[in-house]
């Protein structure tokens, strides 16, 4: 089954419910700081947090949010190509004793997430780090799972999933396409 | 008594094909056809260009003193594979060839090897240091016949001993050669000075340093009225010099070497110390200078400056390892490429430049660099100026392989060399006829 | 990128690159924990054949905040005692298996020699060779002029005047084609005795007193080079060090002269009272202590552009 499997509704429902979802598991948003892995994960870091302040107005959206770059922490980095190094923010605030929401595109083998628990862990030591994704495609290859899920998508490892997000894309779209 | 030697239908001088009788090292007959005696060997020479034997005015041998990077032996065989048949071997050996035992040495060592005549140049001052004449006269009067007089490596840099040197020559008909470098504008040079050296940072050599010394020895030699031969001219105002010099009469003569008729200081971008050599290869419009000087008769002579280090001072940073590269194998085919196939010079150019000017200024011109005639001695050299090769520094005969050619290719080589009737080197084609 | 030997074959992209990619190591080094894993399980070796220690310390601290193994290896010999050769030292940093080797040596070429002699598989990372190039020194003076005058661009309009020995300095002739490619103006200003002849190709600039060039430019970053004392004996390149400095040296009153934006830099260790006064170089347009620190981002950078990426590329 390939072709469009979100559309801009599903992705807007599916961000929303995942919004309520933080909220709720950590029985409000004051400690939450949503970090957004770059690229896809940093605008969808944006919108969950504004959902959040949409629930909880004291939640302040701009704040709260920050970016995580893993480049430095990949464990793949002599198998490609030289990769370009992002920006990291962290709000003012710091992440110490705060529930960190790492927030990423598309969760598969879980390596990127092990690279982003390390990145944290030089950035302060927050009570707790949760994982929120817009798609999980399945194939882990480490221990690890995600709190907060949109669409679980069944692929073949040589599958591709494509989000495509209006920030930087134009549109609001997850598409699932063959491998070569 | 060896074989008599029938060399056919060879292009003499490139000019004139004709075919050659040596018996017992002597040209005994030139003609269009020649009977070949029952036993003698015959040479299919067509296409081969046949010269008089090469004279090389400016050759390190090493020997005595530095026997890793070459030997008399190693220097005589990779001069008959050029095509020489006699050389100039420099002083500056350890011993330096300051006294009539070492000249005698080298000359002896030459002889009994008997690949070529080694002519041994005596040094200027006594131990190349530039205070004191060496007994010129010893060496003049020995076994080995010195005319030639040269600190070579280093410049006669003090103005009263050059004169004295000039002067004290004239005793015996001799002649001072010298390095045309100023000391002190050279101290830590490692390169011409001009814009390559500006961008690669290393020490620049400026082309004044020759200059002024060029004309300073021609000038002190107009006053003494002897006879001084400037060494590997290097720059376009040094031949400015010599053409003025000469217009007036004064008894200068000068060498050009092939490589710095070939390669400029580009070359040394690639911080490769192959390339380091003294003086310093120059500009463009250097080598263009030194050509029209050649063809024009300014510069006399083709010298090599074959110069072999050991592998340990060249493989390093350029600038500790030492000046200098090897020559002997390959001037005649960088002289060809440059000069012969550019329509500079003929073969009869060449065979003046490389061969009967150089041995009339070393005064071995009753033995070298003869005329290609009937009674004259058989030291010849066959060119085949189609066999192009490409350098591999390996395969050279010299003990040290620090030639920068190594890859490229030459468009042509000494296929045979005669040293008195004698077969110094053979081609491979050509080792069968001899078997 | 295999090698970092010389400015002058950087491409503007490229140039861009190492300084945006130090901007963002320089923003991990404000981190509580500053050491990244990055590097981690790649051999750093410093070759030093001529003494530097503060060069040698930042390349270290850059290695190592990446998570690199550093060896220091120095090796003895000079211009004079040629010592252990660099065909040698260079084998036996191929058998230690030495992913990247930053060299200093007193020998203009050395980096490139070691790059292209066919005797290491590792890259090379040029740390000052002879008076050739110290690429990383004016890509941190890149960095600094951009953090100050050109925040995320390139240097197009910065008017850069670099003052002192130009002769002798791989940190001008790195200067003069780093930021002439990021687009930058360079006037270098020196007694004629120090600028190289052949200096006419080279994209800037010469003036011969620090008072003309103050004249003449709206100069937005001016360099002090450090003047080496010995060269005033044996030949003497200037006749005093009094006269260097009436002519050259940056003083409190040619330091009014610059315009309010100026900065005023110096690669050190500096001659404080002959190139630049105790007053120019404390006073708070100097940004010589940030450059130091900016020569550890930007040497981070540099390591990680040449280490990270397919190893099957290299
Ligand atoms: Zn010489």
């Amino acid at each position: 089954m390939t072709g469009t499997i979100m559309g801009a509704a599903d992705i807007s429902r599916a961000l929303t419910r995942i919004a309520h979802e933080i909220v709720e598991r950590n029985d409000g948003a004051a400690d939450v700081v949503l970090m957004g892995i770059p690229t896809r994960g940093l605008p969808i870091a944006h919108r969950l947090a504004a959902r959040i302040a949409e629930i909880e107005p004291a939640f302040d959206a701009e704040l709260a949010t920050g970016a995580l770059d893993i480049t430095m922490y990949r464990d793949d980095l002599f198998k490609n190509p030289t990769r370009a190094i992002g920006t990291t923010s962290v709000p003012d605030t710091g992440i110490d004793d705060a529930v960190v929401v790492l927030v990423d595109d598309v969760f598969h083998t879980g390596r990127t997430i092990r690279a982003a628990l390390d990145a944290i862990r030089d950035l302060g030591r927050p009570r707790a780090v949760q994982l929120a994704a817009l798609v999980d495609r399945g194939h882990r290859e480490l221990p690890i799972r995600a709190d907060f899920v949109g669409k679980n998508i069944p692929t073949s490892r040589s599958e591709r999933v494509d989000v495509r997000l209006e920030e930087i894309d134009g549109e609001d779209a997850v598409i699932l396409r063959k491998g070569e | 008594m060896s074989r008599p030697i029938v060399i056919k239908n060879a292009n003499l001088y490139g000019d004139t094909v004709a075919s050659l009788l040596i018996e017992n090292g002597v040209i005994t007959k030139v003609a269009d056809t020649i009977e070949t005696p029952d036993d003698a060997v015959v040479v299919e020479a067509d296409g081969l260009v046949v010269l008089p034997g090469l004279v090389d005015l400016h050759t390190h041998l090493r020997e005595p003193g530095r026997e890793d990077a070459e030997t008399i032996e190693t220097g005589s065989r990779a001069a008959a594979r050029g095509g020489w048949t006699a050389v100039h071997a420099m002083a500056n050996t350890n011993p330096v060839a300051d006294t009539a035992g070492v000249v005698e040495q080298v000359y002896s060592r030459g002889q009994e090897i008997g690949l070529i005549d080694v002519y041994p140049v005596g040094a200027v001052t006594i131990g190349l240091k530039g205070e004191h004449l060496s007994e010129m006269g010893a060496m003049a009067s020995s076994k080995a016949r010195v005319r030639l007089f040269s600190d070579d490596g280093v410049c006669v840099y003090d103005p009263v001993i050059m004169r004295r040197a000039l002067e004290y020559v004239k005793t015996f008909d001799g002649a001072v050669v010298q390095h045309a470098q100023d000391l002190r504008l050279t101290e830590g040079a490692q390169m011409h000075e001009g814009e390559v050296s500006a961008e690669l940072g290393l020490a620049g050599w400026p082309a004044v340093a020759e200059e002024s010394i060029v004309a300073r020895d021609a000038l002190l030699a107009e006053h003494v009225g002897s006879r001084v031969h400037v060494q590997h001219l290097s720059t376009a105002g040094s031949v400015e010099i010599i053409r003025w010099a000469k217009e007036r009469g004064i008894k200068v003569t000068a060498e050009a070497t092939p490589h710095h008729l070939l390669l400029t200081d580009e070359s040394a971008r690639t911080y490769d110390p192959l390339f380091k050599v003294n003086p310093p290869l120059r500009t463009q419009a250097d080598v263009d200078a030194l050509r029209t000087a050649v063809a024009d008769g300014t510069i006399d002579i083709i010298a090599t400056d074959h110069a072999p280090h050991a592998s340990e001072d060249k493989d390093c940073e350029w600038a500790a390892a030492s000046f200098g590269m090897l020559g002997l194998e390959t001037a005649l085919g960088v002289i060809q490429k440059v000069l012969v196939d550019t329509g500079a010079a003929t073969w009869r150019d060449v065979a003046r430049l490389m061969s009967e000017a150089p041995a009339r200024i070393g005064q071995v011109d009753h033995l070298h660099g003869r005329p290609i005639a009937e009674g004259e001695p058989a030291n010849l050299t066959l060119v085949d100026p189609k066999a192009a090769w490409t350098v591999t520094p390996e395969a050279l005969a010299s003990r040290a392989s620090n030639t920068p050619y190594g890859g490229i290719e030459l468009p042509g080589r000494a296929v045979a060399t005669f040293l008195r009737g004698v077969p110094t080197h053979l081609d491979a084609q050509l080792e069968g006829a001899f078997a | 990128m295999r090698h970092l030997l010389t400015t002058k074959d950087l491409s503007k992209t490229d140039a861009l690159r190492i300084l945006d990619t130090a901007t963002q190591m320089a923003a991990t080094q404000e981190r509580e924990v500053r050491k990244l894993p990055t590097l981690r399980g790649k051999t750093v070796v410093n070759l030093f054949f001529e003494d530097s220690t503060r060069t040698r310390i930042s390349f270290e601290a850059a290695a190592k905040r990446l998570s690199a193994d550093v060896i220091n290896f120095s090796a003895k010999g000079s211009s004079v005692s040629k010592g252990e050769s660099l065909k040698d030292t260079a084998l036996t940093l191929q058998a230690m298996g030495a992913d990247a080797v930053v060299v200093r040596h007193w020998a203009s070429g050395a980096a490139y020699q070691l790059a292209h002699g066919g005797w290491l598989h590792g890259s090379v990372l040029n740390a000052g060779d002879g008076t050739h190039q110290h690429p990383t020194q004016s890509l941190l003076d890149a960095f600094t002029i951009r953090k100050h005058l050109a925040p995320g661009g390139d240097l197009e309009g910065v008017t850069v005047a670099i003052v002192g020995d130009v002769l002798h300095s791989r940190v001008a002739r790195s200067n003069v084609y780093l930021l002439t490619t990021l687009g930058a103006k360079v006037v270098l200003v020196a007694p004629p005795t120090l600028v190289p002849v052949g200096i006419e190709p080279w994209p800037c600039d010469v003036v011969h007193t620090l008072d003309q060039a103050l004249d003449t430019y709206e100069i937005d970053a001016l360099m002090m080079l450090r003047v080496q004392r010995e060269r005033m004996t044996g030949g003497g390149f200037f006749p005093s060090p009094n006269e260097y400095s009436r002519i050259f040296g940056l003083d409190g009153d040619r330091l009014r002269r610059l315009p309010d934006h100026a900065i005023v830099m110096h690669p050190g260790p500096m001659n404080r009272g002959l190139e630049i006064s105790a007053e120019a170089a404390d006073s708070p347009r100097s940004v010589i202590v940030e450059q130091v620190a900016n020569g550890v981002a930007v040497r981070m950078a540099a390591l990680y552009l040449l280490l990270a990426g397919e190893e099957a590329a290299q």
